[in-house]
């Protein structure tokens, strides 16, 4: 049994991080050098992570499955980043940041946790700004902020609709000046495919090059992930197609806790599936729902009918309907959840009948098509590009889709996984917002990580290891994962079956989705663990994957995600069905409020479940990390 | 009916470039795709007929992707000799089947230039972009060391032409496009990102020189003014932004050249 | 290349601006001819540095071209242009037709091969009417003995072939300098959006000023409007 300490200082909330740092070890510069850090991963956690331990002058390889650090999954970020700046005035404070997303996070993260990642928001804006990230300016030149979801203050920071391109530049801009330095050795179209622990320690990787099919070793001190987060076990989601569970999974299967996996967050203002060929949902501003409406049509037989002969008395505004106060702003879980609702009554629109209207028309009449252009110009634009449709005359149609996972694995206070020397990162981590993540606090949470937190906790692990002690890529542990990892590519393309890889995601994402998607129940629940294991035993029956190792091959890179994605989508499930309460992003129909609101049960389910694993043919095991609230009162979360 | 995207079927012959490896020789090879959905993207077509091909114990069409969405630059296919196919301003992957007519051949080729060496297909290796941006594409801040964020404002129309500039995907469009294979729109969107604003100025010179001297030697070509990679370009980074570096590079020589340079061995700090 | 590119630009505008002189009374353009040609080092050192320039030039763009090509590997199969403009991508084309007409051009006019008949040296001399004046200045005075350059060129143009070949040549040459023209103040970084249109039409308008300017002189002498004087006519004949 694994044993999980969370590590959080004492003392007052405000005083834990600055304490910490004061108490911590550090590594005398002279022997920085001398120790060798992994980073996996090079989006916002992992580029930030890697140039800043490159600049205190450790030695770092930096690996990526990309063909560049740029095109990491960050980059598709576009609405902003919060940070307790109160650069409006209008009483933010780092107090009132880490409560918002205590609160937002439906009470199931750690205090010391999100208070720290209050704190160090404020040097992030100041540490892009300084590389040349092009925020958004007022005319006096200062920073201009907009307001986003589950806030009072307007605290996001953001760069047009791309601040997570811009901010993933900076950073993608640090790690390039280092490697131009040589202090960073960059390893692109490099996948991790197994973690190797000595003596119980994370002490290397094994990387297969996507270009050559070569598979090698590699050794260090430590070892940092920081490689995004696990939507794709969805199949569709409005992640990129390569963000996958790969390098978690494996960590996992070598001893490190996989916390909370059942968490994940559905966004309401999609683009809705056209078609079985489909292979990416993409992700519409929040921000149309301040001004766009919401329904559909109150009799089934009307769902083909064009839009416009339906007649108001017809229609069905069921947000505005169901929640007068907050109507179409209610937040992203309540909203989807509403929407699947209607679907299910056979209420949705579209050819495929999983969509709802958002619809402008009274919008266009208050402010006229330009005033609506001007808002939201270039989302009409968006939505023209992928559907055809002009939704200055026809409504949007939506359809909430995955878009976060807030599992990962789990780490303490000094984003230290229970394997001692392994360090994650970003999304890939459990630790900051619980059951559901607010908007804009994604990005903010790598940034936090990789500049501000793993370059001064790293330090602490790396002075109890003795500089030069790091084993040799040549002891048995190595070989051993080498092994495995040429064994499970062999098994892949052994199988020869007659379906394509594809075949089987779309299949595991559509059991997700149905089973273990927005509203979840335990039948639900122990049809998809039943499903799953079948779905897998068919995998490796039936799968084909053509072509060899020894090239570039991506029907094998996607067989292997896959593979990991099937053994992962059912502790998912096991998670979702241990979980007996709804909390965020995980709903189970059976633990609600009358109007619906997640009905927690603090008592028996205030921790964090911690998955170990046991064994390929075992069980695995469900720690708990208690949540002890010490500053912040547990209470319902209410939108009404 | 919902509305004009309601789906119609077509039927199409792909003419893809196919190559196992960058020594082993190329070729096009046809392939009919028929039934597909109107609505399907470009590469959602790709996918069907990879899936195909896969079926049929054919090894599928390596082809770049990540975000599917226009952002994260990794896709990169010539369509009918146009770098991400017929629209403006979009990317391979925004690119939807609506495009296109029933029966159309449709020739898919990689982005080709020497400086982008062929991987497999359609996959090119776009790596001389990182190595521009290594050898200058950056302000040298360390972490930590920044002032407060507003004690450096920025006017508004430098901050958005800055933008502007950024918004570069480093897809490699631009020089694909380019007939001469010139990378000067992509390194013109960063030179200018960073020197129109004030924290870039104190490197703005060596910069400047820096980049465009490592893009000459990783073989692009130059630069003869036509445009064409502005007119490819998926964001529409527009080639005002060449000529604002070629004036910040004319300058950077020329200051680099008469600036006196103090002797001082550095270190001083002690 | 840009470089090159002022330089020459500037010496196709003063020669042409020395040329129209044609349209004036022989003393123009043979005081021209005879000022110039006093010179003499000076000349030559003019000379020398329009031959180097030339030679950059060509140099250069021998150089670029074959850097561009190296530089796209394999080519495309489907050739496609979004919006480069036919004089952008003629360049070597344009710029080797101008080539070869500089060389007749020369072996015409200042060696002398190409039409001896009626080659200047071959000519009998011109005997100035009135002074030459630069600014004011009087550089050749009258009565003065020059080399006949008027005669020389229209009896050289009087040969439709010929001045045809330089109709084309010049069509060409301004071409090639329309694009020249605003891909200079690109390189020079003196270029952008908010004039660019502006600059595209100055560019045009100067090109085609260029060529009508250039045109007029082959076509008026074929037209009959330019004619060698009477006296020199019969001179000649009686020779
Ligand atoms: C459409 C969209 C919009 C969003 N908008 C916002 C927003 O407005 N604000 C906000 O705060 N958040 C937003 N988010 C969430 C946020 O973008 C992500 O949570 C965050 O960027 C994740 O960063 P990361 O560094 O943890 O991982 P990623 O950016 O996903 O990077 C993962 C890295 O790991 C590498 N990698 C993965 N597996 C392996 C392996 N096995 N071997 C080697 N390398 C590997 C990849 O190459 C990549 O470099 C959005 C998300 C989406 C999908
Ligand atoms: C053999 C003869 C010539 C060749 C092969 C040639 C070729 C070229 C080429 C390839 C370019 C570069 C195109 C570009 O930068 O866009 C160029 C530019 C130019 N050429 Fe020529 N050229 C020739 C002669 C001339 C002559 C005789 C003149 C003028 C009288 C001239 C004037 C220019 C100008 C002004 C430019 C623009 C320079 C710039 O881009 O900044 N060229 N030429
Ligand atoms: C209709 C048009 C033209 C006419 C009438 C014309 C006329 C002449 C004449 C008379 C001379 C000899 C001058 C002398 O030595 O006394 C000359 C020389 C020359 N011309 Fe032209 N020319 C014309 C067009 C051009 C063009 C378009 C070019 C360039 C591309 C050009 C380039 C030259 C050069 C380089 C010389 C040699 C100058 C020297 O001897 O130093 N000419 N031209
Ligand atoms: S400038 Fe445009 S075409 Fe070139 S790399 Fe950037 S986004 Fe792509
Ligand atoms: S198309 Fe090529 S020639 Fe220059 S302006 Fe663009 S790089
Ligand atoms: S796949 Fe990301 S830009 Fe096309």
């Amino acid at each position: 049994m694994a044993t999980l300490d969370s590590k959080v200082p004492s003392g007052p909330l405000a005083d834990k991080w600055r304490k910490h740092k004061a108490d911590i070890k550090l590594v005398n510069p002279a022997n920085k050098r001398k120790y060798e850090v992994i980073v996996v991963g090079a989006g916002l956690a992992g580029s930030s992570a890697a140039a800043t331990l490159a600049e205190l002058g450790y030695k770092v390889k930096s690996f990526v499955f990309h063909d560049s650090p740029r095109r990491a999954h960050s980059i598709a970020a576009q609405g902003g980043i919060n940070a307790a700046k109160n650069y409006q005035n209008d009483g933010d404070s780092v107090y009132r940041l880490f409560y918002d997303t205590i609160k937002g996070g439906d009470y199931r993260s750690r205090e010391a946790n999100v208070h720290r990642l209050a704190e160090v928001s404020v040097n992030i804006i100041d540490q892009c700004v300084a590389q040349g990230v092009p925020f958004a300016r007022e005319y006096g030149g200062l920073l201009a902020n907009r307001s986003f979801g589950g806030a009072q203050v307007s605290r996001t920071f953001y760069a047009r609709g791309q601040t997570g391109q811009q901010l993933l530049l900076g950073a993608y801009s640090a790690l390039s000046r280092m490697v131009g330095a040589g202090a960073i050795e960059l390893h692109t179209h490099s996948e991790m495919l197994d973690l190797v622990v000595v003596n119980g320690q994370a002490k290397g990787i094994i990387v297969r090059n996507l270009i050559t099919g070569e598979i090698s070793r590699h050794a260090a001190d430590a070892v940092v992930l920081a490689t995004g987060g696990y939507g794709n076990v969805f199949n569709l989601s409005t992640y990129a197609r390569g963000s996958n569970v790969t390098a978690i999974w494996r960590a996992y299967k070598r001893g490190a806790c996989m916390a909370n996996p059942c968490y994940t967050q559905i966004h309401p203002t999609c683009i809705p599936v056209t078609g079985d060929y489909q292979s990416k949902l993409t992700l519409m501003s929040e921000s149309l729902r301040n001004d766009g409406r919401i329904w559909v049509p109150k009799r089934k037989e009307d769902r083909l009918k064009p839009p416009a002969s339906i007649p108001e008395e017809d229609r069905d505004y069921y947000l505005e309907r169901i929640y007068p106060s907050f109507g179409n702003l209610c937040p992203r879980d309540v909203a989807s959840r509403a929407a699947k609702r209607v679907c299910d009554e056979g209420r949705g629109v579209g050819e495929s009948g999983l969509g709802v209207y958002l619809d402008f028309a009274d919008a266009i009449n208050r402010l006229s098509e330009s005033g609506v252009r001007e808002r939201y110009g270039n989302l009409f634009d968006i939505y023209h590009e992928i559907t055809a449709e002009n939704a200055y005359q026809v409504p949007m149609r939506i359809y909430p889709a995955v878009h976060y996972t807030m599992g990962g694995l789990w780490v303490d206070y000094n984003l230290m996984s229970n394997l001692p020397g392994l360090f994650v990162l970003g999304e890939a981590n459990f630790s900051d917002h619980g059951a559901n993540r607010l908007g804009a606090s994604a990005l903010m949470q790598g940034l936090a990580d990789g500049y501000f937190v793993i370059p001064y906790t790293i330090g602490d692990y790396l002075a109890s290891q003795r500089p030069g002690s790091r084993p040799s890529a040549d002891s048995a542990e190595f070989r051993g994962a080498e092994e495995n990892v040429r064994s499970l590519t062999d098994r892949l393309l052994a199988t020869k079956g007659k379906e394509p890889v594809s075949h089987f995601h779309k299949r595991l994402g559509k059991i997700m989705w149905e089973h273990c998607g927005m509203a979840r129940t335990r039948a639900g629940l122990e049809e998809a663990l039943k499903l799953i294991p079948a779905l897998r035993e068919e995998f490796w029956a039936n799968v084909n994957v053509p072509g060899s190792a020894e090239t570039m091959n991506q029907s094998l890179e996607q067989a292997g995600r896959v593979a990991d994605f099937l053994e992962f989508g059912e502790l998912l499930c096991l998670d979702a069905l241990k979980r007996e309460e709804s909390c965020g992003g995980h709903f189970r129909e059976e633990y609600q409020y009358p109007d619906g609101e997640c009905k927690r049960d603090d008592a028996n389910f205030g921790h964090v479940a911690a998955w170990e694993y046991q064994g390929a043919d075992r069980a695995p095991l469900r720690n708990t990390e208690p949540l002890n609230y010490e500053f912040v009162k547990m209470s319902v979360r209410n939108y009404k | 009916m919902v509305a004009d995207n309601s789906s119609k079927s077509l039927s199409v012959t792909l003419r893809v470039w196919r190559q196992a490896g960058p020594a082993a020789p190329g070729r096009f090879v046809d392939y009919p795709a028929r039934n597909l959905n109107s609505n399907m993207s470009f590469l959602e077509m790709l996918d069907v007929v990879n899936d195909e091909l896969t079926k049929q114990g054919e090894e599928p069409i390596a082809f770049a992707h990540d975000c599917r969405e226009g952002i994260c630059g990794t896709c990169s296919c010539t369509i009918n000799g146009k770098p991400h196919g017929p629209g403006h301003g979009i990317a391979t992957c925004q690119t939807y089947l609506r495009s296109f007519k029933d029966g159309d051949v449709i020739v898919v080729e990689p982005f080709r230039a020497r400086a982008f060496p062929l991987v497999k297909d359609l996959v090119v290796d776009r790596s001389a972009f990182d190595q521009i941006i290594q050898a200058g594409g950056f302000i040298s801040v360390r972490t930590g060391a920044a002032p407060d964020a507003n004690s450096i404002p920025v006017p508004k129309p430098d901050a958005d032409l800055a933008m502007d500039a950024a918004a570069c995907i480093g897809c490699g469009a631009c020089v694909a496009a380019c007939k001469n294979a010139s990378a000067m729109l992509f390194v013109a969107a960063k030179v200018s990102q960073l020197g129109l604003l004030p924290q870039g100025q104190p490197e703005r010179d060596q910069r400047v020189l820096a980049m465009v001297g490592k893009m000459d030697e990783l073989g692009f070509g130059n630069c003869t003014n036509q445009y064409e990679c502005s007119a490819a370009c998926p964001k529409s980074i527009s080639h005002d932004f060449i000529a604002r570096m070629n004036r910040d590079y004319l300058k950077a020589s020329l200051r680099s050249a008469l600036k006196p340079t103090s002797n001082a061995s550095g270190g001083g700090a002690g | 290349m840009a470089v090159t590119g002022v330089i020459l630009i500037g010496f196709v505008i003063g020669h042409l601006v020395g040329n129209l002189q044609i349209f004036q009374h022989p003393d123009h353009i043979n005081g021209y001819g005879a000022f110039l040609h006093g010179l003499g080092p000076l000349l030559w050192a003019a000379r020398l540095f329009l031959l180097a320039t030339a030679g950059i030039h060509i140099w250069a763009a021998t150089v670029l071209t074959l850097e561009n090509r190296a530089a796209r590997g394999t080519a495309y199969s489907v050739a496609h242009t979004i919006q480069a403009t036919l004089s952008s991508r003629f360049m070597r084309w344009t710029g080797v037709v101008v080539l070869a007409f500089l060389l007749y051009h020369l072996a015409h006019f200042t060696l002398g091969t190409a039409q001896p008949a009626t080659f200047k040296e071959n000519l009998p001399h011109y005997t100035m009417t009135a002074d030459y004046k630069i600014a004011g200045f009087p550089v050749v005075p009258a009565g003065a003995e020059v080399l006949d350059v008027y005669s020389m060129v229209v009896r050289g143009f009087q040969h439709p072939l010929v001045s045809l070949f330089y109709v084309i040549a010049v069509g060409l040459l301004s071409i090639h300098l329309l694009h020249g023209f605003d891909s200079m103040f690109q390189t020079l970084g003196w270029r952008s959006a908010k004039w660019a249109n502006g600059l595209r039409r100055v560019a045009i308008a100067f090109c085609l000023v260029y060529f009508l300017a250039n045109a007029a002189i082959p076509g008026a002498i074929l037209l009959g409007k330019v004619r060698v004087p009477a006296a020199a006519v019969q001179e000649a004949s009686t020779r």
